[in-house]
């Protein structure tokens, strides 16, 4: 393996029970760069982050994180990472001053060595320091998990789902947050259920149902979606989707907020659309390539 | 004809004014979207309308009845889903449904008739065995079961695939199509879009109502996104 390569993945599966959560999962996460795991619950991305994080095992592959196996060499692995878990885990009834004292602690750290590498979030949560975790609102939390995660100053830092159920704006917040972490040279892996947080990262995998569907740059992902897409926008959606149910051509018709997208098979044309229908092209963007790939 | 009609509704937790002083109706067989921050209070109010909590001050009528007078007539004639609680994991799809069934005070015979029309596959699986997309559609289906006149959705699909979040949406307009009024919280823009209505709360206040054209008109805001960012912006509480 090359020493640009952060992550390396090959062949992991898992099942529990019955399920197979994960189906010969294989992926290079860059050195340095910010990497998604976009997918909806039940995709397999947290029993991923958790066999790269040395927390459950693999059926079967092998996968390495900073040139460490996951398995043999997980003792000296985990003073390296930086893990934020999908639900809240730290102490609620300690405040976010003894909760950062105490993960410091563990890891053989504390504020003043890493107050560079924690300011720029610890600085947002400061005037609420001597405050229960446990009485803090959704952003603040987050904010103090990031905090923790990263107190024994890790060199790769994993989160599951850290904007789960956070609104639009602390959504926005957080992410620039992770590209300024990025920008100073630590390397990410993050999961997302929301396809709009996509654009964020350098690279994505898209993830369904155990299995990877695609693996790209954002920007490059349109490539995976094979037919020509229109935006039609009629005042009367209901009608609109109704005439394209079941119209000769047409390869797929999805809602986008008020408009309709909409993919035809080749040579051929829109016929009785409602009379105020606007029809534009259009790229295709993240979401309509996921459906796409999910069908 | 209005179904939800709220009036000065204000909840103070000490000094906290959690939810502060709002008005607002919704009409029968809307889709009312209900949008905010963390923190801005839609919990708290839906809590009230729903006959949980009880108002520090002003009224609501839901269904007909008063939210603070009459909160279990109120909770007879309305449905709830929540992403995070509705069903038990550790009971199956028929046993859910039986037992939500008699707690809504349906017969033998009505139960009988609804798990005739529900997946018969997929009655006699654990809820918690049940994939993300399957699970919500049997808790809709039982926040259904007793012909509620209005149905509140917490975040109904959260972390659910964007394929499932559309077939989940044409399910809600077919339910509005017949008259029920659908109650709804999300944060995912697109669907605000999919709404006849919107009310946008910013610290614990009404900051903005209107249909979803009005709102980006008013705002000069291309989209939904722009307009939830701009309001929610404005306010101090995260």
């Amino acid at each position: 393996m090359t020493l640009t390569t952060a992550i390396r993945v090959d062949a992991i599966s898992k099942s529990y029970g019955d399920v197979a959560a994960l189906k010969n999962i294989s992926l290079d996460v860059a050195d340095g760069s910010l990497f998604g795991l976009i997918g909806p619950d039940g995709a397999g991305k947290t029993s991923l982050i958790r066999i790269l994080t040395s927390l459950l095992l693999p059926d079967s592959g092998t996968a390495t994180v900073l040139g460490l196996d996951v398995v043999r060499e997980y003792k000296e692995l985990r003073k390296r990472f930086g893990y934020m878990p999908g639900r809240f885990s730290l102490y609620q009834d300690l405040s976010i001053k003894e909760n950062i004292e105490f993960f410091g602690a563990v890891f053989g750290s504390d504020m003043s060595t890493a107050y560079e590498l924690i300011r720029d979030v610890y600085v947002q949560i400061e005037p609420f320091k001597d405050r229960k975790a446990g009485q803090l609102s959704g952003g603040m939390k987050q904010k103090l998990a990031l905090c923790c995660a990263l107190i024994h100053q890790p060199e790769i830092l994993f989160l599951d789902e850290p904007t789960t159920g956070v609104d639009a704006v602390s959504r926005t917040e957080f992410w620039d947050m992770l590209t300024r972490y990025k920008e100073n040279g630590l390397t990410i892996l993050v999961s997302t259920p929301y396809m709009d947080e996509a654009l964020r990262c350098d690279t994505i995998a898209f993830m369904k149902s155990g299995k990877i569907l695609a693996v790209d740059q954002p920007g490059n992902m349109k490539k995976h979606f094979p037919k020509p897409l229109w935006s039609l926008k009629s005042v009367n959606r209901h009608a609109l989707l109704k005439s394209l149910d079941g119209m000769d051509g047409v390869h797929s018709a999805w809602p986008f907020g008020e408009t309709v997208h909409v993919a035809l098979e080749e040579g051929m044309d829109f016929a009785g659309l409602p009379s105020d229908t606007i029809i534009r092209s259009i790229e295709p963007g993240i979401e309509d390539v996921f459906m796409e790939l999910s069908r | 004809m209005n179904v939800i009609e709220v009036n000065g509704l204000s909840k103070h937790f000490g000094s906290f004014k959690a939810v502060d002083d709002i008005t607002f109706d919704v009409k029968k067989g809307e889709i009312f979207g209900f949008l905010g921050a963390n923190g801005a209070g839609k919990t708290t109010a839906m809590r009230m309308l729903t006959g949980l909590l009880v108002a520090t001050s002003g009224n609501a009528t839901v269904a007909g009845y008063d939210v603070n007078r009459e909160p279990e007539r109120v909770k007879a004639r309305i449905g709830y889903m929540s992403q995070k609680f509705s069903l038990y994991e550790d009971l199956t799809v028929a046993e859910n449904v039986t037992l939500f069934g008699g707690i809504y005070g349906l017969s033998d015979e009505q139960i009988r008739e609804k798990l005739l029309e529900m997946e018969p596959a997929s009655l006699k699986s654990l809820v918690g065995s049940l994939p993300l997309g399957w699970k919500q559609k049997v808790s809709f289906a039982t926040a259904m079961l007793h012909d509620p006149a209005i149905v509140f959705l917490d975040e109904p699909t959260g972390g659910v695939d964007p394929i499932t979040r559309r077939q989940f949406w044409n399910r809600l307009y077919e339910e509005a199509d017949r008259g029920v009024t659908l109650f709804v919280t999300t944060h995912y823009m697109d669907e605000a879009e999919y709404c006849d209505r919107i009310a946008m709360m910013v610290d614990g206040r009404i900051a903005a109502i209107g249909t979803p054209a009005e709102l980006k008109s008013n705002l000069n805001a291309a989209s939904m996104d722009e307009v939830f960012v701009k309001l929610a912006r404005g306010g101090v509480r995260s």
